[in-house]
Protein backbone atom coordinates (compact mmCIF):
# COMPACT_ATOMS: atom_id res chain seq x y z
CA UNK A 1 0.00 0.00 0.00
CA UNK A 2 1.62 3.27 -1.13
CA UNK A 3 1.57 6.00 1.48
CA UNK A 4 0.52 9.48 0.51
CA UNK A 5 2.93 12.17 1.69
CA UNK A 6 0.44 13.51 4.23
CA UNK A 7 0.12 10.05 5.85
CA UNK A 8 3.68 10.32 7.08
CA UNK A 9 2.95 13.55 8.97
CA UNK A 10 1.70 13.67 12.51
CA UNK A 11 -1.38 15.78 13.33
CA UNK A 12 -0.45 19.45 13.85
CA UNK A 13 -2.90 19.97 16.69
CA UNK A 14 -1.38 17.20 18.80
CA UNK A 15 2.20 18.31 18.07
CA UNK A 16 1.29 21.88 19.00
CA UNK A 17 -0.24 20.74 22.28
CA UNK A 18 2.81 18.65 23.22
CA UNK A 19 5.14 21.61 22.47
CA UNK A 20 2.97 24.05 24.42
CA UNK A 21 2.85 21.79 27.48
CA UNK A 22 6.64 21.31 27.38
CA UNK A 23 7.63 24.97 27.09
CA UNK A 24 7.24 27.54 29.89
CA UNK A 25 4.04 29.61 29.98
CA UNK A 26 3.87 32.54 27.62
CA UNK A 27 6.40 31.18 25.12
CA UNK A 28 5.17 31.28 21.54
CA UNK A 29 6.22 28.95 18.76
CA UNK A 30 6.33 30.07 15.14
CA UNK A 31 4.33 28.09 12.58
CA UNK A 32 7.57 27.27 10.82
CA UNK A 33 9.07 25.88 14.04
CA UNK A 34 5.99 23.74 14.71
CA UNK A 35 6.10 22.35 11.17
CA UNK A 36 9.82 21.63 11.55
CA UNK A 37 9.27 19.79 14.85
CA UNK A 38 6.50 17.74 13.24
CA UNK A 39 8.85 16.70 10.41
CA UNK A 40 11.55 15.93 12.95
CA UNK A 41 9.14 13.73 14.89
CA UNK A 42 8.30 11.71 11.75
CA UNK A 43 12.01 11.26 11.02
CA UNK A 44 12.51 10.18 14.64
CA UNK A 45 9.86 7.46 14.26
CA UNK A 46 11.65 6.18 11.15
CA UNK A 47 15.06 6.21 12.87
CA UNK A 48 13.75 4.54 16.00
CA UNK A 49 11.97 1.89 13.92
CA UNK A 50 15.02 1.17 11.79
CA UNK A 51 17.21 0.87 14.88
CA UNK A 52 14.67 -1.31 16.74
CA UNK A 53 14.36 -3.50 13.65
CA UNK A 54 18.12 -4.15 13.71
CA UNK A 55 17.76 -5.47 17.26
CA UNK A 56 14.81 -7.63 16.26
CA UNK A 57 16.74 -9.10 13.33
CA UNK A 58 19.73 -9.83 15.59
CA UNK A 59 17.35 -11.86 17.74
CA UNK A 60 16.05 -13.53 14.52
CA UNK A 61 12.57 -12.23 15.19
CA UNK A 62 10.37 -10.69 12.50
CA UNK A 63 8.10 -8.84 14.90
CA UNK A 64 9.23 -5.63 16.55
CA UNK A 65 8.61 -5.81 20.26
CA UNK A 66 8.91 -3.53 23.29
CA UNK A 67 12.45 -4.54 24.23
CA UNK A 68 13.65 -3.75 20.68
CA UNK A 69 12.28 -0.22 21.01
CA UNK A 70 13.90 0.21 24.44
CA UNK A 71 17.25 -1.01 23.10
CA UNK A 72 16.92 1.42 20.19
CA UNK A 73 16.53 4.35 22.62
CA UNK A 74 19.78 3.38 24.32
CA UNK A 75 21.46 3.06 20.94
CA UNK A 76 20.50 6.63 19.90
CA UNK A 77 21.74 7.94 23.26
CA UNK A 78 18.33 8.78 24.68
CA UNK A 79 18.87 6.70 27.82
CA UNK A 80 16.87 9.09 29.92
CA UNK A 81 13.76 8.01 27.95
CA UNK A 82 14.05 4.57 29.57
CA UNK A 83 12.34 5.40 32.87
CA UNK A 84 9.23 7.10 31.46
CA UNK A 85 8.97 4.46 28.71
CA UNK A 86 9.17 1.57 31.18
CA UNK A 87 6.50 3.26 33.31
CA UNK A 88 4.30 3.66 30.24
CA UNK A 89 4.83 0.00 29.35
CA UNK A 90 3.85 -1.12 32.86
CA UNK A 91 0.76 1.08 32.79
CA UNK A 92 -0.21 -0.30 29.38
CA UNK A 93 0.22 -3.91 30.52
CA UNK A 94 -1.85 -3.28 33.65
CA UNK A 95 -4.60 -1.74 31.53
CA UNK A 96 -4.55 -4.69 29.13
CA UNK A 97 -4.87 -7.14 32.04
CA UNK A 98 -7.72 -5.11 33.49
CA UNK A 99 -9.60 -5.15 30.19
CA UNK A 100 -9.01 -8.85 29.64
CA UNK A 101 -10.11 -9.61 33.18
CA UNK A 102 -13.26 -7.53 32.98
CA UNK A 103 -14.49 -9.30 29.86
CA UNK A 104 -13.69 -12.72 31.21
CA UNK A 105 -16.68 -12.96 33.51
CA UNK A 106 -17.85 -16.20 31.91
CA UNK A 107 -14.53 -17.84 32.65
CA UNK A 108 -12.11 -18.21 35.49
CA UNK A 109 -13.43 -15.90 38.21
CA UNK A 110 -15.71 -16.99 41.07
CA UNK A 111 -19.40 -16.32 40.60
CA UNK A 112 -19.66 -13.34 42.99
CA UNK A 113 -16.71 -11.48 41.47
CA UNK A 114 -17.91 -12.39 38.01
CA UNK A 115 -21.32 -10.89 38.73
CA UNK A 116 -19.82 -7.64 40.04
CA UNK A 117 -17.40 -7.33 37.12
CA UNK A 118 -20.11 -8.33 34.72
CA UNK A 119 -22.47 -5.60 35.95
CA UNK A 120 -19.74 -2.96 36.00
CA UNK A 121 -18.50 -3.63 32.48
CA UNK A 122 -21.64 -4.87 30.82
CA UNK A 123 -22.38 -1.49 29.28
CA UNK A 124 -18.78 -1.27 28.02
CA UNK A 125 -19.03 -4.74 26.49
CA UNK A 126 -22.42 -4.07 24.88
CA UNK A 127 -21.12 -0.80 23.40
CA UNK A 128 -18.21 -2.68 21.83
CA UNK A 129 -20.46 -5.37 20.36
CA UNK A 130 -22.84 -2.78 18.88
CA UNK A 131 -20.00 -0.83 17.31
CA UNK A 132 -18.20 -3.82 15.90
CA UNK A 133 -21.13 -5.79 14.57
CA UNK A 134 -24.12 -3.62 13.95
CA UNK A 135 -23.17 -0.07 12.99
CA UNK A 136 -21.61 -0.63 9.50
CA UNK A 137 -24.39 -2.83 8.23
CA UNK A 138 -27.33 -1.82 10.37
CA UNK A 139 -30.33 -1.62 8.12
CA UNK A 140 -32.60 1.40 8.40
CA UNK A 141 -35.94 0.83 10.10
CA UNK A 142 -38.61 -0.07 7.60
CA UNK A 143 -41.11 2.76 7.16
CA UNK A 144 -44.13 2.46 9.42
CA UNK A 145 -47.34 1.66 7.62
CA UNK B 1 -10.38 12.68 14.75
CA UNK B 2 -11.57 9.07 14.63
CA UNK B 3 -8.46 7.98 16.50
CA UNK B 4 -9.18 10.41 19.31
CA UNK B 5 -12.79 9.17 19.58
CA UNK B 6 -11.70 5.56 19.56
CA UNK B 7 -9.01 6.42 22.05
CA UNK B 8 -11.46 7.77 24.59
CA UNK B 9 -13.55 4.62 24.45
CA UNK B 10 -10.64 2.19 24.29
CA UNK B 11 -9.73 3.27 27.83
CA UNK B 12 -6.17 2.07 27.51
CA UNK B 13 -3.59 2.67 24.87
CA UNK B 14 -4.65 6.14 23.76
CA UNK B 15 -4.78 7.70 27.22
CA UNK B 16 -1.11 6.83 27.70
CA UNK B 17 -0.19 8.63 24.49
CA UNK B 18 -1.62 11.62 22.61
CA UNK B 19 -0.26 10.79 19.17
CA UNK B 20 -2.55 8.59 17.02
CA UNK B 21 -1.26 5.02 16.97
CA UNK B 22 -2.62 4.40 13.45
CA UNK B 23 -0.47 7.19 12.04
CA UNK B 24 2.60 6.04 13.97
CA UNK B 25 2.04 2.57 12.54
CA UNK B 26 1.87 3.92 8.96
CA UNK B 27 5.20 5.71 9.42
CA UNK B 28 6.82 2.64 11.00
CA UNK B 29 5.56 0.36 8.23
CA UNK B 30 6.99 2.67 5.56
CA UNK B 31 10.45 1.67 6.82
CA UNK B 32 11.89 -1.11 4.63
CA UNK B 33 12.40 -4.58 6.11
CA UNK B 34 9.83 -4.04 8.87
CA UNK B 35 7.32 -6.86 8.62
CA UNK B 36 5.19 -6.79 11.76
CA UNK B 37 4.92 -4.62 14.84
CA UNK B 38 3.85 -5.78 18.28
CA UNK B 39 1.22 -3.53 19.90
CA UNK B 40 3.52 -2.77 22.87
CA UNK B 41 6.27 -1.65 20.47
CA UNK B 42 3.75 0.66 18.78
CA UNK B 43 2.67 2.24 22.08
CA UNK B 44 6.30 2.68 23.19
CA UNK B 45 7.31 4.27 19.88
CA UNK B 46 4.42 6.72 20.14
CA UNK B 47 5.39 7.58 23.72
CA UNK B 48 9.06 7.95 22.75
CA UNK B 49 8.06 10.31 19.93
CA UNK B 50 6.15 12.50 22.37
CA UNK B 51 9.16 12.60 24.68
CA UNK B 52 11.32 13.47 21.69
CA UNK B 53 9.08 16.38 20.68
CA UNK B 54 9.20 17.72 24.25
CA UNK B 55 12.98 17.31 24.39
CA UNK B 56 13.61 18.96 21.02
CA UNK B 57 11.38 21.92 21.87
CA UNK B 58 12.78 22.54 25.36
CA UNK B 59 16.42 21.99 24.36
CA UNK B 60 16.14 24.33 21.37
CA UNK B 61 14.41 26.99 23.45
CA UNK B 62 16.95 26.86 26.28
CA UNK B 63 19.96 27.00 23.96
CA UNK B 64 18.45 29.28 21.35
CA UNK B 65 18.47 32.98 20.74
CA UNK B 66 14.67 33.28 20.83
CA UNK B 67 14.77 33.07 24.62
CA UNK B 68 14.91 36.86 25.08
CA UNK B 69 11.75 37.25 23.03
CA UNK B 70 10.05 34.27 24.73
CA UNK B 71 9.66 32.56 21.39
CA UNK B 72 10.85 29.34 19.80
CA UNK B 73 11.89 29.92 16.20
CA UNK B 74 13.04 27.77 13.28
CA UNK B 75 16.64 29.01 13.64
CA UNK B 76 16.72 27.72 17.26
CA UNK B 77 15.87 24.27 15.88
CA UNK B 78 18.39 24.38 13.04
CA UNK B 79 21.10 25.50 15.50
CA UNK B 80 20.25 22.52 17.70
CA UNK B 81 20.46 20.13 14.74
CA UNK B 82 23.88 21.49 13.84
CA UNK B 83 25.41 21.74 17.31
CA UNK B 84 23.99 18.85 19.35
CA UNK B 85 25.21 15.31 18.71
CA UNK B 86 21.91 13.82 19.84
CA UNK B 87 19.97 15.78 17.22
CA UNK B 88 22.52 15.62 14.43
CA UNK B 89 20.41 13.12 12.47
CA UNK B 90 18.02 16.05 11.87
CA UNK B 91 20.67 18.24 10.19
CA UNK B 92 19.44 17.41 6.65
CA UNK B 93 15.79 18.19 7.35
CA UNK B 94 16.47 21.28 9.48
CA UNK B 95 19.09 23.08 7.41
CA UNK B 96 20.28 26.54 8.34
CA UNK B 97 18.82 29.37 6.35
CA UNK B 98 21.05 31.58 4.23
CA UNK B 99 20.20 34.60 2.10
CA UNK B 100 19.55 33.76 -1.56
CA UNK B 101 22.14 36.35 -2.63
CA UNK B 102 24.80 34.67 -0.47
CA UNK B 103 23.89 31.24 -1.89
CA UNK B 104 24.09 32.51 -5.49
CA UNK B 105 27.46 34.12 -4.74
CA UNK B 106 28.80 30.80 -3.32
CA UNK B 107 27.46 28.96 -6.37
CA UNK B 108 29.17 31.42 -8.74
CA UNK B 109 32.51 31.10 -6.92
CA UNK B 110 32.27 27.31 -7.10
CA UNK B 111 31.61 27.40 -10.86
CA UNK B 112 34.57 29.72 -11.42
CA UNK B 113 36.83 27.33 -9.50
CA UNK B 114 35.61 24.38 -11.60
CA UNK B 115 36.21 26.31 -14.84
CA UNK B 116 39.76 27.14 -13.74
CA UNK B 117 40.46 23.48 -13.04
CA UNK B 118 39.14 22.45 -16.46
CA UNK B 119 41.32 25.08 -18.16
CA UNK B 120 44.38 23.81 -16.26
CA UNK B 121 43.63 20.22 -17.36
CA UNK B 122 43.22 21.33 -21.02
CA UNK B 123 46.57 23.17 -20.92
CA UNK B 124 48.33 20.04 -19.60
CA UNK B 125 46.88 17.80 -22.33
CA UNK B 126 47.89 20.35 -25.04
CA UNK B 127 51.48 20.28 -23.71
CA UNK B 128 51.50 16.45 -23.82
CA UNK B 129 50.35 16.46 -27.47
CA UNK B 130 53.00 19.05 -28.44
CA UNK B 131 55.81 16.90 -26.91
CA UNK B 132 54.74 13.74 -28.75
Amino acid sequence: MAERPEDLNLPNAVITRIIKEALPDGVSTSKEARSAISRAASVFVLCATSCANSFAMKGKCKTLNASDVLSAMQEVELQWFMTPLKEALEAYRREQKRQEGSCDFFGKRDSETATLIGQFDLSCLLTRIVRQLLIPSFPPHPPKK
Amino acid sequence: MADVVVGKEKCGEQRLVSLPLSRIRVIMKSSPEVSSINQEALVLTAKATELFVQYLATYSYRHGSGKEKKALTYSDLSDTAEESETFQFLADILPKKILASKYLKTLKEKREEEEEEENDNDDESDDDEAES
